[in-house]
């Protein structure tokens, strides 16, 4: 996984509430068994005609508005639990997404793959939409370390969460993976325990 | 200490607390299909590690299976390599398939509870969001990544942050023509997409109580649409009775012993709850959507609302009626209806079948209706058949097809053409989720079969004998 620690860069505005994973990547498009190249195939049926011509009204094909952050309304990735979703994101080339509210398993994923959700405030989310219309080159400025997000050359700056054990693996680039490999032994020692109790019935 | 059913399970599978308030818990059940599986064994090719435990994991394919010929090589060929590589990946790392051609072949969320492989008390995951579904037997079931799913044939662990704790009470009787799906839809309703989010429910009270395991299955399925990572009920005599004598179950003794552990698992009377919701069965209609997703639901014979819930916005709101082609304030009784599909892992059961199958016994579908029914397993077809339930359907002018995923999300070819309406059993009307353009319309199966008859959304309640 890619070490994540701050990001300057202008957004991308999505102002649509519980944008689920079907529309940010559909099942047609699952059947790859690697985990490169959504990206082309991201919104795909917000962003593309059905002959294939780009919607002119979606923001993707609007040159006006680029970055690496998607700025994007409440209950961020509801839906199906693919992680597709997560990999077309960071294919595209955004490395944070924003909302107000992210649903559970999108954004586990995302941690799973160096793509920042930064749950912010609704009256922040607003102020964000609104800075970009105003300056579509508006740039904002994330830290993981410091957990905050704000709006370049203003005051206007908030405090995110994030588990720290998740945020220590972000910085890093750790996956789960490594940690639960190392502890092999004591996963181990829990089968055992388990079993001698006599307890099957719970495995 | 009080405890709650969601706590007892959790606690009985924490094999380390981690600093910070995760927890790394042992998964007991672990089943994979052929969609977000192949990039898992692909890391664990790169680390050049086994799967740690594979007694513990099930494959099956059914996202992307054709419900037609299934004796035939699939014609699509990025489906078939996809369910081609889930046999390689399964062969070269030891991992039981009930692939295509094998007699318990079937939805993922189908299979497990009609195998016995889910069991109360048990934890199990999946590379699928409607794992909830097996909530409905008193265990923690729920969906994953795909970096979860090597996660666990890595370690048959997962480490996660325990969630907050949700119960719904659903008292008293169903009327004639509710049945459970309605009761989910309405639940769905009332807390919106996303009221449920960071929470695990229990559904509990006696409406909840009186369903069969089936029925139970159709509620717990659907607690991802409205964000819970989960829900379950506590198991009691007809969960024990439906997992007795099952394949994978515990046989004999074996089996009395479980029982004896599984009566342990209820919430203590005084247990709490982070948040409660109460409802009575009585004010529960036949429901369905009318927007895209499935938390905009109505009683099938109230119009659609002339505004969105408080705190929605607008633009969502009339984007999503402007794709569904209806107004603010429209009733929909009397719309017609082009599609009906009776499937998925939320409603393609036998009892499902029954209920289509009694009600249409008799009747033709609409002139201008397609309708399909798509049975969740190779045993519930096998089921069908024995019962004559597949003639009944054909003589009614429904297709009867084999089993899979199908147009719930039109991986495979059944898909919903552009534009269409589709009453569907199935669990998300999101944009293009039976294929680009289709309208859904969610609904309970008994809904879906009046809709094909009538050739248009009707009220059940009105039809019924």
């Amino acid at each position: 996984m890619e070490k994540f620690t701050h990001i300057l860069s202008t957004a991308v505005p999505l102002p649509m509430e519980d944008v689920d994973t079907d529309q940010i990547i559909p099942a047609r498009f699952l059947k790859a068994t690697t985990r490169e190249g959504f990206g082309k195939n991201l919104f795909c049926d917000w962003r593309y005609n059905a002959d294939g011509s780009p919607k002119a009204d979606f923001v993707l094909n609007n040159p006006t508005y680029s970055g690496k952050i998607l700025v994007a309304g409440k209950n961020f990735g509801c839906g199906s639990s693919r992680e597709h979703a997560a990999w077309s994101l960071t294919d595209y080339g955004f490395k944070v997404v924003v909302s107000s509210f992210f649903a559970d398993i999108f954004r586990g994923n995302a941690l799973n793959n160096g793509l920042l959700p930064v749950q912010v405030s609704p009256v922040f989310l607003h102020e964000m939409f609104t800075a970009i219309e105003h300056d579509p080159q508006v740039k904002f400025i994330v830290s993981l370390e410091h957990q905050t997000i704000a709006i370049a050359g203003t005051e206007r700056e908030e405090q995110f969460d994030i588990d720290p054990f998740r945020k220590v693996c972000m910085i890093n680039g750790y996956d789960d993976i490594d940690f639960l490999l190392s502890l092999k032994g004591e996963i181990e020692e829990f089968e055992r325990v388990r079993e001698g109790a006599n307890n099957k019935v719970l495995i | 200490m009080s405890k709650t059913l969601f706590d007892k399970i959790w606690e009985a599978h924490v094999v380390k607390s981690v600093e910070g308030g995760m927890d790394v818990l042992y998964i007991d059940r672990h089943f994979i299909h052929e969609v977000t599986s192949p990039q898992a064994f692909d890391g664990l090719r790169q680390r050049n590690i086994p799967v740690f435990r594979t007694k513990n994991t099930v494959a099956t394919a059914d996202h992307n299976v054709p419900t037609l010929n299934q004796h035939l090589p699939i014609a699509d060929p990025l489906g078939r390599f996809q369910v081609e590589k889930l046999t390689e990946n399964c062969n070269e790392f030891g991992v039981d398939l009930y692939g295509l051609g094998h007699r318990w072949q079937g939805i993922v969320h189908v299979i497990g509870p009609e195998l016995g492989i889910t069991q109360p008390g048990m934890t199990i995951v999946c590379g699928d969001s409607h794992t909830s579904t097996h909530g409905a037997f008193g265990t923690i079931a729920f969906g994953i990544g795909t970096s979860q799913v090597e996660q666990v044939l890595a370690s048959q662990c997962l480490l996660l942050k325990r969630p907050k704790r949700m119960r719904i009470t659903v008292d008293g009787e169903l009327a004639e023509g509710v049945v459970s799906k309605d009761i989910i839809l309405y639940i769905i309703s009332k807390l919106s997409a996303a009221g449920g989010t960071g929470y695990f429910v229990e559904y509990a009270g006696s409406a909840i109580r009186s369903l069969s395991m089936e029925a139970r299955m159709t509620i717990c399925n659907m607690s991802i649409e409205m964000g819970a990572r989960g829900g379950l009920i506590a198991p009691d005599e007809t969960t024990f009775e439906y997992v007795r004598g099952r394949e994978f179950a515990p046989q004999g003794a074996a089996f009395e012993a479980a029982v004896e552990k599984w009566r342990e698992l209820y919430s203590d009377p005084d247990a709490v709850f982070d948040k409660e919701y109460h409802y009575r069965a009585e004010d529960i209609a036949p429901m369905i959507t009318y927007g895209t997703n499935p938390g905009m639901g109505v009683p099938v014979d109230e119009a659609i609302p002339t505004a969105p819930t408080p705190g929605d916005s607008l633009a969502s709101f009339e984007k999503s009626l402007g794709y569904m082609g209806f107004a603010a304030g429209e009733n929909l009784l009397g719309k017609p209806i082009h599609y009906v599909f009776i499937g998925s892992c939320t409603n393609s059961r036998i009892e499902d079948l029954r209920l289509a199958a009694k009600f249409v016994q008799g009747k033709q579908k609409a002139p201008h209706v397609t309708a399909m029914i798509v049975p969740g397993s190779k045993q519930v077809e096998a089921q069908a058949k024995a019962e004559g339930l597949d003639q009944i359907f054909i003589a009614a002018g429904f297709e009867f097809r084999e089993p899979g995923c199908s147009a719930c999300l039109g991986m495979n070819e059944d898909k919903v053409p552009a534009g269409e309406y589709c009453v569907s059993t199935s669990n998300r009307n999101f944009e293009g989720r039976q294929g680009p353009g289709a309208r859904t319309i969610l609904a309970s199966p008994l809904t879906a079969t009046a809709a094909a008859v009538a050739g248009r959304i009707v009220d059940v309640r009105s039809v019924l004998n």
